[in-house]
């Protein structure tokens, strides 16, 4: 039997042809070609979503929802339109789709309307928290989805739980931690340092099960896999488009139009009003409330446009990709003397990512190594002290694939890395001199 | 490897494996904590003094090669120095280091410290030899 075209890797002419679309992939680095290797923290742009936004600011660029004059009412339409796209594209309706700057606002946008509710006794008891009410997250979450949670419990008097997760970085404790109590839980759809996916149907199902709302962290998801928020039933979700080739300065936030229609603004100005008096206002319905000022018109259209491109290669390939180069490079990373690599075991699935410790030698040093040869790594946290903390290290090196990442780029990745244990003599024992 | 030999000289892979004045025993008041942000790396660093002479620069932390060799010459340089010196000798460590490559350390005032002299020409690099430098005025102004 044949293999399903549609869950297959691309051939090396389809990538060749992938790549052939982003620029920056035939730059040479410190004399060598470029293997980027970050797609995690930012993935490239192929031209022609840079053409989509060029295109609009040169000719039809002018402010949305206000004005009357045909530029107005064209550039309304693409913006509208670029909304459908992108909510079309995570399984929402145009009007439960939010832009909001990045992943990290679509968080402290929830956080700070919920504690903004929490203030008004007339607001929705599903947005209020008060003291005895438990937000719940995990331990391997990224900052932009730890911190906005910390200031709303402080704010409100709730108390902040987590779910452990383990050695493996499996998140844990799922119907001991979310109880009676539990009124949101947030957690990632996959980890940005392990590559594994949460187990969000039990998450979601537990959370239901106690009514509590669900807010899922999606940056690491949504470009390398076929997402449909409506289908997994949570009710807030957010992602970021520099991530998913689009633009940085663009991201959005899908909420369950109920529930935002719950929420009171976050921000607040022109354009996401009804009547505005001089003692008080009222407010446009969503997603227009929560989108006060001029809007990122260029780079919703153009993130738009990364949609469409991804839309083309489809995104059960776009995932069959990344699941296959993200064994190889947890393989041979594995396969390293001195290297430990972090997450999910051998045959677990994870998206095109893999993060590692090379024993006794600092992630900044690998990556400076990697460096010299054109290999662009991320070292540190990655944004995820508490999980670092738990797995017992300080810092790990993290190499992050997208759509034009090819296998012959991760075999020289991972000969780099053999290289780094061998220049630095991977040893690990300190002895300290009086 | 002769890029990565001039950054990474056989006296910082040494000093960054066995490193000097590592181990905080001292009740000295004039101590810092610092932290790089970007990394995660850390420094805990105190420093011995009576007044004009700093008898000890005692220090723990973690962090890449870079980073805790340069906190283990900066402990080695300053063993014994007269106190005075050591606001002009941050000075100049931070403007060599921040050079890009177009200032050298002098030898005769920093000694192995010129080791990293190759930190200079990687951006990237600077706030990971300047975390115990910055960790020591802090400490002195503690």
């Amino acid at each position: 039997m044949l293999p399903n075209p549609a869950q297959t890797d691309f051939s090396s002419d389809e990538l060749d042809a992938i790549r052939a679309q982003f620029p920056i992939l035939t730059e040479r680095v410190n004399g060598h070609p470029l293997v980027y290797l970050d797609s995690g923290a930012t993935a490239q742009r192929p031209q022609r979503v840079l053409d989509a936004e060029r295109d609009f600011v040169l000719r039809r660029n002018s402010a949305v929802h206000r004005g009357a004059h045909w530029l107005a009412a064209e550039a309304t339409e693409e913006f509208e339109d670029a909304r459908a796209t992108v909510a079309r594209f995570v399984g929402a309706r145009p009007e439960e789709l939010v832009w909001t700057s990045n992943a990290t606002e679509g968080v402290n946008l929830v956080a700070q309307s919920i504690a903004e509710a929490s203030l008004d006794p007339a607001a929705d008891p599903r947005v209020r928290l008060a003291p005895g009410d438990e937000i719940v997250v995990t331990e391997l979450e990224h900052h932009a989805n730890l911190l906005p949670w910390q200031r709303l419990a402080r704010r409100t008097g709730a108390t902040l739980r987590y779910l452990p997760v383990s050695d493996e970085g499996e998140v844990e404790g799922i119907d001991e931690v979310i109880g009676e109590r539990t009124r949101l839980v947030a957690f990632s759809h996959a980890s940005n340092v392990l590559g594994g996916y949460s187990p969000v149907e039990r998450i979601v199902a537990r959370a239901r099960s106690v009514g509590a709302l669900t807010f899922l962290d999606s940056c690491q998801a949504v470009p390398h896999a076929p997402v449909d928020f409506g289908a997994l039933g949570v009710d807030f979700a957010v992602f970021s488009g520099h991530k998913m080739l689009g633009p940085t300065g663009i991201g959005a936030l899908y909420g369950r139009f109920e529930l935002l229609d719950a929420l009171p603004p976050y921000l607040l100005g022109g354009s996401m009003i009804t009547t505005v008096t001089m003692d008080g206002a009222e407010y446009l319905p969503p997603p227009q409330r929560f989108e006060a000022g001029t809007q990122r018109i260029s780079q919703a259209i153009a993130l738009a446009e990364a949609v469409r491109f991804l839309d083309e290669l489809g995104m059960e390939r776009v995932a069959a990709h990344g699941e296959r180069l993200g064994a190889r490079l947890a393989e041979g990373l594995a396969g390293i003397p001195g290297v430990r690599v972090l997450g999910p075991g051998p045959g677990a699935p994870r998206i095109g990512l893999a993060s590692f410790v090379l024993e006794g030698v600092h992630a900044h040093d690998v990556g400076h190594v990697l460096d010299e040869r054109g290999i662009a790594i991320r070292v540190g946290h990655h944004c995820a002290q508490p999980l670092h903390r738990r797995l017992g290290i300080a810092a790990s090196a993290r190499a992050s694939t997208s759509v034009y990442s090819t296998h012959a780029e991760i075999d020289v990745f991972l000969e780099g890395v053999a290289e780094a244990a061998e220049f630095f003599g991977v040893a690990g024992t300190r002895e300290v001199l009086a | 490897m002769s890029d990565l030999r001039h950054l990474y000289q056989e006296l910082i892979l040494d000093h960054s494996r066995s490193p000097h004045g590592f181990g905080l025993s001292t009740d000295s008041p004039h101590r810092s904590h610092q932290v790089n942000p970007t990394c995660g790396d850390e420094i805990a660093l105190a420093v011995v003094h009576d007044g004009t002479t700093v008898e000890s620069v005692q220090w723990e932390g973690q962090g890449c090669a870079i980073s805790q060799a340069s906190a283990s010459l900066l402990s080695t340089l300053l063993e014994r120095r007269p106190l005075a010196d050591v606001e002009p000798l941050v000075a100049e460590f931070r403007e060599a280091i921040q050079s890009r490559g177009t200032i050298e350390l002098d030898e005769e005032r920093f000694g192995d410290a010129i080791a990293l002299n190759g930190v200079s020409k990687y951006v990237a690099r600077v706030k990971c030899a300047m975390l115990a430098w910055v960790a020591l005025e802090d400490a002195l102004d503690s």
